[in-house]
């Protein structure tokens, strides 16, 4: 079981290499994938040094250019793969066909996954792309139960991984447009959700209000944890009352699923958090080495301890166990 | 590699105590002026990656509000002409402001805290510029600034003292409680 991990900074990857890392995955820094966001990626350089010091450390370093290429623009696409590729990069994540097309057609020799972006959610989709594009292998989207996932094993011929930790999003992975719908820029075509430059916050009578793109999202009060601030965790007033319509802040922990994804055929756990700093990046990566080396072992698995680090200081397993069902 | 016994990973820094911070009160700022402009010059020179990062927001004017603190700080962080200076009370027309205790702070610019996770514990505040905070905290989280020597070591042996008393308090955090709620 390979533990694949976020770096948003040359600094991080090297955190999480040290902390156990079997997989780093980093993005440029531009639009080309899902966690533009200020601050954050690596340039040419970086990448080219980032991967050295990976493969010195037996670490493998995927490059995600998993946003959906703009119209008229399609060479900054290019650029992304062409250079990804000739830094040594392991392997290209990518969402869009065209990209795909172009990755597999330019470097046959370059291994290519599906990014959950992409949305492959059942045997068919994956099919098509591993005999139009030859991938190895697919991100499945965080919708489907353990049960499900092991199904869609049975019928895939390619490897997959999935999320076992860190932010959520609201089942509509590379399809949602509610930040596009408040901003004007979505994760799908910018590569990034709620954009900082759009979010603002203030004091309102004793709570802080938080906005996106000029609504309000949510409210906190004095000690109440808070989350995100994109659209899909903003509590809203209907005629059925107020709360959260689509979902809670809340991350994923699926530490207790580890042996039952690994029994149901899945060949990488991912963690989620490129826009988390060094601390998170150590802290979950080597939890979550440790309660693999458990799993391998036949030992009981220690706690994660990762409460802390979770938005809204809440976490939940998700689509893995369909508890409304 | 790693301590197999997982403990809850620390999220909430310690205040600096009351009393600390009405002793401070009365000193003048004055002093702390060159110290701060020592400090920004030596990271600046040490860490150049960093103007890189934070792109377009290196000319943003920052509020850093140590809440446990009777001052605050002003940060510009231009490339070519870096200010920093210590005031009573942050002035009005920042670009943005960032508000929590010193040790936590501290904690996230050296690294060994989560800013989103102390935002999530509503232990860091921000307010006004968004994408520079998060710029300005990405870029230092990066640079792998030593912020307790650099801020305290231009003090002299005074300064060493604090720096190591706030590192000794960052790493005997109370580890939180498992805290967190499960949702399905």
């Amino acid at each position: 079981m390979e533990l694949i991990c976020p770096a948003g900074t040359p600094a991080s990857l090297e955190a999480a290499v040290e902390a156990g890392a079997d997989a780093v995955y980093c993005g440029f820094r531009d639009e080309t994938n899902a966690r533009n966001f200020p601050g954050l990626n690596f340039s040419r350089d970086e990448l080219r040094k980032g991967i050295a010091f990976a493969h010195r450390h037996g670490v493998k370093v995927l490059v995600a250019i998993n946003t959906f290429a703009r119209a008229g623009a399609f060479g900054l696409w290019q650029a992304a793969i062409d250079d990804a590729a000739a830094a040594g990069a392991d392997a290209l994540i990518l969402a869009d066909l065209a990209t795909l097309d172009y990755a597999a057609r330019r470097h046959p020799g370059q291994r290519l996954h599906v990014s959950v972006q992409a949305g492959a959610a059942n045997p068919d989709a994956i099919r098509f792309y591993v005999e139009n594009f030859g991938v190895r292998r697919i991100v499945l989207p965080r919708v489907l139960s353990v049960m499900e996932i092991a199904s869609i094993v049975r019928e895939s011929a390619c490897e997959t991984e999935v999320f076992v930790f860190g932010g959520l999003c609201v089942m509509e992975e590379g399809r949602c447009s509610l930040s596009s719908y408040a901003t004007g820029q979505s994760p799908n075509m910018n590569g990034v959700c709620s954009p900082a430059s759009h979010v603002a916050y203030a004091e309102r009578d004793g709570r802080v209000v938080s906005t996106l793109g000029g609504f309000t999202i949510n409210s906190f009060g004095k000690d109440e944890p808070a989350g995100y601030p994109t659209l899909c965790k903003g509590r809203f007033t209907t005629p059925k009352g107020s709360g959260y319509i689509f979902e809670e802040p809340v991350s994923l922990d699926a530490a207790l699923m580890l042996p039952a994804l690994r029994d149901a055929g899945v060949t990488a756990f991912k963690i989620e958090g490129r826009q988390r700093g060094r601390a998170y990046i150590a802290g979950v990566v080597r939890s979550f080495r440790n309660i693999l080396a458990a799993i391998d072992e036949g030992r009981s698995a220690p706690p994660a301890g990762l409460a802390a680090m979770t938005e809204g200081q809440m976490s939940t397993v998700g689509a893995y166990r369909k508890g409304w069902r | 590699m790693s301590d197999p016994q997982m403990t809850e990973l620390p999220v909430t820094p310690p205040a600096l105590p009351p009393w600390l911070a009405r002793a401070m009160a009365p000193l003048p700022l004055a002093p702390l002026q060159p110290a701060l402009a020592l400090m920004l010059d030596r990271i600046g020179r040490t860490h150049p990656d960093l103007y890189g990062r934070l792109g377009e927001h290196a000319e943003k004017c920052f509020g850093i509000d140590p809440t446990d603190l009777p001052f605050a700080f002003v940060l510009e962080p231009k490339p070519l002409r870096p200010r920093a200076r210590a005031v009573r009370n942050l002035p009005a027309g920042l670009d943005a402001c960032i508000r929590g205790p010193l040790a936590g702070l501290v904690g996230m610019a050296e690294g060994t805290l989560d800013g989103d996770a102390l935002f999530f514990s509503r232990v860091l505040w921000v307010e006004g510029d968004v994408a520079a905070v998060l710029a300005l905290r990405n870029a230092i989280d990066d640079a792998r600034i030593d912020f307790g020597t650099v801020i305290f070591g231009s003090l002299g042996p005074l300064g060493q003292r604090l720096a190591d008393a706030l590192r000794r308090q960052l790493q005997s955090l109370p580890v939180t409680s498992s805290g967190g709620r499960t949702w399905s």
